[in-house]
């Protein structure tokens, strides 16, 4: 296997600097991605016709195009119109708008399968619509929708790979790097991938720990159910 | 006691060309309970919901104490506070315990303090004999305790007036007695009441006036003596003979 251990020690530190970076990519990118793409499931959700519309038409763009395309769109296409923004700024932006479209299908459904009742039962005691969103829908929402959303932090750590192609220092351009001086790509290539098993390792378990953190006692059977 | 509370009239609602019910007036007093009765399917629960403007009704006209709350400047969410609110599947908040639950509108609609709200929340809880399951989530309550943390959570709203709609429908026979005796201690204490109901020996032990309702309008009310032992018409002896035929029955075996 052309000594990726090897390999792996030589680098290790530099190797970890672009994890972190890596790291950093897949917090922003989730960050971002989780404030949108709440906006993006409640205006589908609740919001007048036109805000319905503007979400969907939103989240079937981004769906729908490859992920570099919007990077390059945004890093090398935005300057034509007069804005110009640094590589790590723009991986921020093409990784959390992208993940917003995906995650804001994920918090419709969970919106969804909570159902109108509850809201019925929340105005019912004089809470206005948005009160009933906030204190009874979205409480219930977030929690329901871990398990099928914690696809997506692990889909999307790996998906950060991508930034290497506008020069983001992330783990995959070190990989490329190391690749490039010691004339072993394999070595090199293999070395990475055990890095981001392990981290997507920890993040499962982190996910898995939240998940069971924020079930509610006697209502997940239910939930299922429906 | 003749003070009304609340005036339904010439209501009617449709939706396209099926009419669910039309021209329902009613008259309820203060301290009265009043039960409505009919098959399934002739608009009880959607006079409710309407009453409580959770549905639109497309015509006629409703006051609450002086108000007309089918005024187009109503403030919905002010006249539902002082309607109370009881559906047949509970409907409790799913993430919040029993507490939680009753303590949730005195914060958020009342804006008490925490503190105030807290003991406002325990005292209903007692009322419906639930102190002890205060900490527990709906998920971990039977059916029967969570109508009854239901009924407190609208009792604490102070209403001026409860809307049961099926109360108990929902739950297994074994369990329909702890609600049904929430509800009659309600009633003797003097609470407004208005409860869509099948359970006749509570409409005849408790109700003050039975209201039969059929395909969307009313056919007879009055007194549950008038309408068992008199009634005028011949579909409202129909009716109640096979009602309390058949939940009769399940009366006797819980």
């Amino acid at each position: 296997m052309q000594d990726w251990a090897t390999l792996l020690k030589r680098f290790f530190s530099e190797f970890m600097v672009g994890a972190g970076v890596t790291l950093e990519l897949t917090a922003v990118g989730l960050a971002i991605g989780l404030v949108l793409g709440l906006g993006l499931a409640l205006a589908r959700a609740y919001g007048p016709f036109w805000l319905r519309s503007l979400a969907i038409g939103y989240i079937e763009l981004f769906r729908g195009t490859p992920l570099l395309v919007q990077l390059f769109l945004i890093y090398y296409g935005l300057p034509s119109l007069g804005i110009t923004l640094s590589q790590s700024l723009s991986a921020y932006l093409a990784l959390g708008f992208n993940s917003a479209a995906y995650q804001a299908e994920y918090l419709r459904g969970a919106i969804i399968s909570i159902g109108d009742s509850q809201m019925t039962a929340g105005r019912a005691i004089g809470l206005s619509r948005w009160q009933t969103i906030r204190f009874i829908i979205l409480p219930q929402a977030l929690r329901l929708v871990i398990p099928a959303w914690s696809n997506e932090p692990i889909s999307l750590l790996k998906t950060t790979a991508v930034v290497f192609l506008i020069a983001v220092q992330d783990l995959m351009a070190k990989a490329k790097r190391a690749a490039t001086i010691t004339y072993n790509p394999i070595g090199s290539y293999i070395a990475v991938a055990v890095i981001y098993l392990v981290m997507v390792f920890v993040l499962n378990a982190f996910l898995k720990w939240l998940e069971r953190k924020a079930r509610i006692p006697g209502f997940e059977m239910d939930a299922h159910k429906a | 006691m003749t003070n009304t509370i609340l005036t339904v009239k010439n209501l009617t609602k449709k939706y396209g060309r099926n009419i669910v019910f039309e021209n329902i007036s009613l008259n309820v007093n203060e301290g009265d309970t009043i039960v409505i009765i009919g098959p399934s399917g002739t608009g009880k629960s959607t006079l409710l919901r309407c009453i409580n403007l959770l549905t639109k009704p497309d015509a006629g006209q409703i006051w609450l104490d002086e108000q007309e709350i089918t005024a187009k400047d109503t403030d919905e969410d002010q006249v539902r506070q002082h309607i109370g609110m009881v559906f047949q599947n509970f409907l409790l908040f799913n993430h919040l315990t029993a507490l939680e639950n009753v303590k949730l509108g005195l914060l958020r609609v009342k804006k008490l303090d925490k503190d105030a709200a807290e003991a406002k929340a325990m005292q209903e809880l007692e009322r419906v004999g639930l102190s002890d399951r205060a900490n527990h989530y709906p998920g971990q309550l039977s059916g029967g305790q969570q109508q009854r943390v239901a009924i407190a959570r609208a009792l604490a709203m102070d209403p001026r007036v409860m809307l049961f709609d099926e109360p108990t429908s929902a739950l297994d026979p074994e369990l329909i007695g702890e609600v049904l005796e929430v509800m009659r201690n309600l009633a003797l204490s003097g609470m407004t009441m208005l409860v869509v109901t099948h359970e006749m020996g509570f409409a005849r032990e408790v109700a003050d006036r039975i209201v039969f309702m059929e395909k969307g309008s009313i056919v007879e009310e009055g007194s549950p003596d008038e309408l068992f032992y008199r009634p005028k018409f011949e579909r409202t002896r129909e009716f109640l003979w096979k009602i309390t035929e058949l939940y009769g029955k399940k009366e006797k075996e819980a």
